[in-house]
């Protein structure tokens, strides 16, 4: 299990140091930094052994956190309590900065105390970690008796990530579906690999202990409906059933709170979700996705010291929606001495210190298109090695799911108190965004 | 609220201030020094002088205070043992309070003190808090056991909190029981017999329910505490694969990881041929492909892992191509992972769509990943063939980028792509040497030399190339002297009259001038080999090489199987055993993947069993007895989940032992010695580290002795009689099919010498001459070891018998069935061809007899499912008779024992390509008329086994 943990800042100061395991003396902490932040040579993998002790190490701004052990441990739990550790501690105190950190830095003893014990993590759930750590000290000694035993069995019930006796006078939820379409594509525009990975991320104020219910469109459960419906009615279930409603999901997976057992036999989403802001799923698509953009590249060298780039990209989606913060980056040699651009739409800039020519449109609706072309003047060098190339990448966000992901519905049930599914106002926005979007030129 | 000043205090008696502040007899004064105390001790100042003032700051009802002198406590109580003690009856009193997050607190702490007398007075509060009415409590107490545990462990068995600890996996609470599971597993680790995660259908029911309930983290203890279980059979395996499938779904990728390690090892024991193995494995990629979206580091966690999962079932993920492509912005490490998948991942349906792409990273910034991506085509050369010509194109191109490391990189591998394909890509050979000068890695440099040797034909110039590297010999690594060495050896050979002066100046700078003993053996045997016999020299130097093997670089199977069951954790991200980077007792136990039982033998298993292990008679070979009734034990008992390590130290040792014996062997099988020392670079040192194995691979007169004199005596050796079993002539070749020329024959291995013995007929009307055989490639390398003898003219009805002694030192392919011989005789009329199946035991050597250590480490080490089970009925013969026989076909006894009325016989063979066939023999004694005796033959390759059955089979019946 993990022996130890500790965090510096980026010139290598301990900050904050906890042991946890008598295998793993005070000298780790300084193997790690002379061998891994103060390595000369750039970090070359995640995990390190040094002297028959692995260190984990992760890396947010400037700071790094290192776990370590002298054991067999399960590496993948390693890191994800790293990351779990950062969400805590964001939670807590905002962003992880060496500052934050030196403020904080008895509340962070204490979290750690609490959610690593012997090396074992424990419940890490802000929602329940917060009804008895706090900034403001320790809440405890005034405290009743059912008080403390309720927050006890929150910390290590089923429903670990939700209290008791939550109230809102406005029951309210909000979901929003964020995906990221990627794209690599080649310069002939043939698509050699394209993806969403989509998240649903619910935000829930929402009285009592509700038990919630989500559905999509997604293609395995819209076609089990179908299938039941054809027997009565088979023209209604053309409609229902039919290809472009209802996607292929790939892969999916869900925050604790889903009942997984109940998803694996009746792919039904059901749970009671945290009070607050959580990422309720993940998921990931391959099929039929749409790309809102296409970019289509004309690189020509012109001799050995000029280049002509002319970049077109046209807009694929309806006329009606409005594409935002579109911005394309196309690379540049890294032996540019000048470049002119002139483009149709929007602005660009050469920055030279990107090495790349950037192009940003605050605006674009679908079905349009538009196009830039620059000179690069280029310096002669006599270096034998070829410009590598670096591929077009685009960046954008669009008013809808380019999965095509649908929200069905979200029913929210709660016997105990009195209010009912009617009673409570949904929200949905769908955003697009692009991931790694790339066009190779 | 900022903290932060707390660490700038560096004032110079800055401990005497603190200790007045410590003293003061204001809380919050008490309570700003003791954050003081802390920060000074997180940057690593000692501060533990100020222990007795800290310590009196505990008796406080500020919990906040509290917590921080227990941080302080846990640093320092181990360097003040004596003062701690004052804080054992603060520690009992909170462990009693009615708050249950300080009950709890208390116990935690309490575990982490590392001081002798503490844990004495730690007992009776965990005993209670291990049955305390709060869950928060409990889950708590239950690592404390294991805390306490480490610091003592006997104290923890002679309470009886194991007892305890067990009973908490029946508690009501999830968290409780991952915890519980937890601190077992980790209890269990160090006493690998104590059989204390008793894990039985009822506890395993209970744990998956717990599953359902419990935090991430439990999840993950819980899972992977499930991965060491043994189900049953295969309904119960198919159960729990049921219910873990779900967890694949889960967000956290280490319980995703965990669940997929647990369906890994279960599927094993599931028959193929079921629907739901279908199933499962289809639903198992999905979640793979998902965890490349996590960040960074988990894909790398993930990637090592998926390397592990496509080498052990290439089916999961063959489809799957395109999610391994590299993105521009992938970390070093994620990219360098993705790329040797990719490579795992490349058949004839995709290669086009792989090789565009490692071409595109081949012009990447990155050195290493740009290298990497290079050798990757060459790998896709040799592995799927269809390729080769594009990949060599692509390297082709490459190399006109002249970029420096590029260029050597795609030297090295088109050197191998030479070797996998010869005689084709040659007409690249000048643009290779354009670039001689450009070369200065001795990789890169050694594969240019073995090049210019290995085609000095038709290289014009290949005696300036060569003598050009000559000139800096002593600076050259020993890589690039052993090949430069060989390579002119080899010039030599071929052109022998231009080329005198060089090979006398090689061959001094080598034997003489050198301290390199690799090299001068080298040297001296070349040296010797050209003054001696240089036709010798040139069979050896210049023999046929044998092909590479298509994925030189996938991990050894029992280490992937061990792997297997460790996915998720760092020797899944090694790719290294636990105990090669786990200190001390830990992790050291070798896990196995369990093959389900074959449906065949289940039926006399059971009696068996009762007969096993548990009423052992004395063994006849007394010093070994408890060994082999251990291998009984293995063998027939139900299939556990571990080997049981009676004897660990032992037991690693003769598996250490085993495993560099067997590296030798697999050694010389693969290799001969002239293939080796012309061979690829990278096997450079073969000649300095095998000189045992040289006589066998030289001649193919396995085991005829050290000493250079032996070395060619092929043919001289006179048959000594053996009782080896000689079958009765067939006919081969009618004369029909062959113009009149009839050919029957058989084998026999005459002292240690394999012979064709052949009975060659006239039937046609003409005189017959000008005899030659030749045979085709074969599964054991068998070749003529020199020209079929027939001296006289055949005339018609003659019939002449010749003897053809073979060696094993020919060309290995795969022949099916195994043991078939495809044989071209030619005389002045035509050519003809005919295949024969020689009997196996032909390539049994006579020093097949296995020490009964390593016999005993082998068996155990070879997995169940090579296990072949076979019957012979209607034998006459008793053991001993039996054992003679066989010895007579150096099919060797290691040992005997005698159980219920049965005698069982161990045997092993050795195979003239290294490989060891194991078996043991049951024949019921006090029988007269013996009916049949059972074979369970184990080998690594157990594509053998059925022949060597036959052998058996041949030798007692006759």
């Amino acid at each position: 299990m993990i022996g130890g943990l500790f965090i510096y800042n980026h010139k290598g100061e301990v900050l904050i140091s906890r042991v946890y395991r008598d295998d793993i003396g005070r000298n780790a902490v300084d193997a790690f930094r002379v061998n891994v932040i103060h390595a000369r040579q750039q970090v070359r993998s995640p995990v390190t052994n040094i002297a028959r002790t692995s260190f984990f190490h992760i890396k947010r701004s400037n700071i790094w956190l290192a776990a370590v052990t002298k054991q067999n441990v399960n590496a993948a739990m390693v890191f994800e309590f790293l990351y779990k550790m950062c969400d805590v501690m964001t939670a807590y105190f905002g962003k992880i900065s060496e500052e934050n950190i030196k403020n904080n830095f008895v509340l962070i003893y204490e979290l750690l105390d609490e959610i690593l014990d012997f090396g074992y993590p424990q419940n890490s759930e802000t929602g329940a970690l917060k009804t008895f750590i706090t900034q403001q000290g320790i809440k405890g000694q005034h405290q009743t008796k059912e008080e403390q035993s309720q927050i006890t069995s929150q910390v290590t019930g089923q429903i670990g990530w939700r209290r008791e006796g939550i109230k809102y006078r406005r029951n309210e939820l909000f979901l929003d579906v964020l995906e990221s379409v990627n794209l690599l594509m080649s310069p002939q525009g043939q698509v050699l690999s394209a993806h969403v990975s989509g998240r649903v991320v619910m935000k829930s104020y929402l009285s009592g202990m509700p038990e919630c219910k989500f559905g999509m469109n997604d293609k395995i459960v819209i076609d089990k409906q179908g299938k039941g419906g054809t027997t009565d009615d088979p023209g209604k279930s053309e409609l229902g059933g039919s290809g472009k409603q209802s996607i292929a999901i790939d892969d999916c997976t869900f925050h604790q709170c889903v009942r997984l057992s109940k998803f694996d036999s009746e792919r039904s989403i059901s749970f009671i979700p945290p009070d607050g802001e959580y990422e309720l799923m993940r998921y990931r698509t391959t099929k039929d996705i749409i790309l809102p953009f296409r970019v289509i590249p004309l690189v020509r060298e012109v001799g050995r010291t000029k280049l002509e780039v002319k970049v077109v990209i046209k807009s694929n989606f309806k006329p009606s929606l409005l594409a935002q913060k579109i911005e394309v980056r196309i690379p540049t040699p890294l032996n540019t001495s000048g470049v002119q651009v002139i483009c149709m739409k929007g602005k660009a800039k050469y920055k030279a210190s990107e090495n790349a020519i950037v192009w940003k449109i605050k605006r674009m609706a679908g079905m349009k298109e538009s196009q830039i072309s620059a000179e690069i003047e280029l310096l002669p060098t006599n270096d034998k090695k070829k410009w590598a190339r670096p591929p077009i990448s685009m960046n954008f966000e669009v008013p809808f799911a380019p999965s095509g992901l649908k929200v069905r519905y979200l029913k929210v049930f709660e016997s105990k108190l009195n209010y009912s599914d009617h009673d409570v106002i949904k929200w949905v926005r769908y955003i697009g965004r692009s991931g790694i979007y790339e066009t190779r030129c | 609220m900022t903290d932060s000043k707390y660490f700038t205090t560096t004032k110079k008696g800055e401990i005497f201030e603190l200790k007045a502040e410590l003293n003061s007899d204001k809380k919050e004064k008490k309570k700003e020094a003791v954050k003081k105390v802390i920060a000074s001790m997180t940057v690593g100042k000692d501060v533990s002088a100020l222990f007795p003032d800290v310590v009196n700051c505990m008796q406080t009802d500020n919990l906040e205070l509290k917590k921080l002198v227990y941080l302080y406590l846990m640093n320092y109580a181990k360097s003040q043992p004596d003062m701690a003690i004052m804080a054992v009856n603060t520690f009992v009193k909170d462990c009693e309070d009615p708050n249950p997050l300080i009950r709890a607190l208390a116990v935690r702490t309490m575990g982490c003190i590392r001081v002798d007398k503490i844990t004495e007075y730690l007992c009776e509060p965990l005993r209670k808090c291990l049955k305390d009415e709060d869950p928060y409590v409990r889950k708590t107490a239950a690592v404390c056991v294991a805390k306490l545990h480490d610091i003592n462990a006997q104290l923890v068995e002679d309470q009886g909190f194991l007892d305890t600890l067990k009973d908490l996996i029946s508690d009501s609470n999830p968290m409780v029981v991952a915890n519980a599971v937890a601190a077992l597993s980790e209890i269990a680790e160090s006493h690998p017999n104590s059989n204390l995660l008793d894990l039985n259908p009822q506890t395993i029911n209970k744990l998956l329910t717990a599953l359902n309930e419990c935090t991430e983290w439990g999840q993950i203890f819980i899972l992977d505490c499930l991965a060491n279980y043994m189900p049953r059979d295969d309904r119960e395996s198919q159960s729990i694969c049921e219910r873990v499938t779900p967890r694949l779904s889960h967000a956290n990728s280490a319980v995703v990881l965990s669940a997929v390690k647990v369906l890994m090892k279960f599927m094993e024991m599931l028959p193929k041929d079921l629907d739901y193995y279908g199933t499962l494995l289809k639903k198992l990629a999905p979640p793979l492909v998902t965890l490349l979206s996590a960040e960074p580091e988990l894909q790398y966690v993930a990637l090592r892992n998926i390397n592990l999962i496509v080498q052990k079932r290439p089916e999961i993920l063959k489809h799957e191509m395109k999610v391994f492509f590299v993105k521009y912005n992938d970390p070093i490490y994620v990219k360098l992972e993705k790329l040797d998948i990719m490579i795992r991942l490349a058949s004839q349906a995709n290669i086009a769509q792989v090789l565009a792409e490692l071409k595109e990273y081949a012009t990447e910034v990155d050195v290493d990943f740009v290298r990497k991506a290079v050798r990757a085509i060459g790998r896709c050369a040799i592995k799927v063939e269809q390729s080769a010509e594009r990949c060599v194109s692509t390297l082709l191109d490459l190399i006109q980028t002249k970029v420096n490391y590029v260029v050597q990189e795609a030297i090295v591998v088109i050197k191998d792509i030479f070797r996998k394909y010869p005689n084709k890509y040659e007409s690249v050979i000048a643009t290779l040497c354009e670039n001689l000068d450009s070369l200065d890695e001795p990789e890169a440099r050694a594969a240019m030399i073995w090049i210019v040797g290995e085609y000095a034909e038709r290289i014009d110039n290949a005696d300036e190339l060569l003598e050009s590297f000559l000139e800096g010999f002593h600076d050259e690594s020993t890589q690039v002297q052993l090949q430069l060495l060989t390579a002119i050896v080899k010039l030599f050979l071929k052109k022998p009259t231009e080329t005198q002066e060089l090979v006398q100046q090689v061959l001094s700078l080598a034997t003489q001038d050198s301290d390199n003993p690799d090299l001068r053996d080298r040297g001296y045997i070349y040296w010797r080999l050209l003054s001696t016999d240089p036709v010798a020299a040139k069979e050896v130097v210049l023999a046929e090489k044998p092909l590479i093997s298509e994925e030189t670089d996938l991990i050894e199977p029992t280490l992937l199987e061990e792997l297997i069951c460790h996915i998720g954790t760092l020797a899944s991200v090694y790719h290294k055993p636990p105990s090669a980077f786990v200190e001390g007792s830990r992790g050291v136990q070798h896990k196995k993947l369990t093959a389900r039982a074959g449906s065949g033998e289940s039926a006399e298993s059971p009696d068996v069993g009762l007969s096993g292990p548990s009423e052992a008679p004395p063994a006849v070979i007394p010093s070994q007895g408890d060994l082999l009734g251990d291998l009984l034990n293995l063998d027939l008992a139900p299939p556990t989940a571990t080997v049981p390590s009676v004897q660990p130290s032992m037991q690693m040792g003769a598996m250490d032992l085993l495993g560099g014996g067997l590296d030798s062997l697999m050694g010389d099988e693969s290799d001969t010695l002239g293939g080796d020392i012309g061979g690829s670079p990278s096997m450079g040192g073969g000649l300095g580290v095998a000189p045992a194995a040289m006589p066998a691979a030289l001649g193919g007169a396995p085991a005829v002795g050290g000493g250079l004199g032996d070395l060619f005596d092929l043919s001289g050796g006179v048959g000594m009689p053996t009782g080896s079993y000689v079958a009765p002539k067939t006919v081969w070749l009618p004369a029909m099919k062959a113009k009149g020329l009839e050919i029957s024959g058989t084998f026999a291995r005459r002292g240690g010498i394999i012979q064709m013995d052949l009975s060659l007929t006239n039937k046609a009307m003409s005189v017959m001459t000008d005899f030659a055989i030749q045979f085709n490639r074969n599964s054991f390398g068998l070749a003529p070891a020199g020209p079929l003898q027939v001296l006289t003219p055949l005339s018609p009805n003659q019939t002449i018998d010749v003897s053809l002694p073979l060696s094993t030192s020919g060309p290995v392919m795969k022949m099916e069935p195994l043991n078939n011989l495809q044989v071209a005789v030619k005389n002045n009329i035509d050519v003809f061809y005919f295949s024969c199946q020689y009997p196996i035991s032909m390539i049994f050597v006579e020093d097949g007899k296995m020490e009964r250590q390593v016999f005993l480490a082998t068996w155990k080490d070879i997995p169940n499912d090579n296990e072949a089970l076979f019957q012979i009925k209607d034998i006459h013969l008793n053991s001993d008779a039996a054992s003679n026989k066989l010895q007579g076909s150096n099919i060797f006894t290691i040992a005997k024992r005698t159980v219920e009325g049965q005698d069982m016989l161990y045997l092993s063979v050795k195979l003239t390509n290294g490989i060891w066939v194991l078996a043991e023999m049951r024949i019921q004694t006090g029988n007269p008329n013996y009916t049949e005796m059972e074979l369970s033959i184990k080998c690594r390759a157990p594509e053998v086994s059925p022949f060597v059955f036959q052998c058996y089979e041949l030798v007692l019946k006759n």
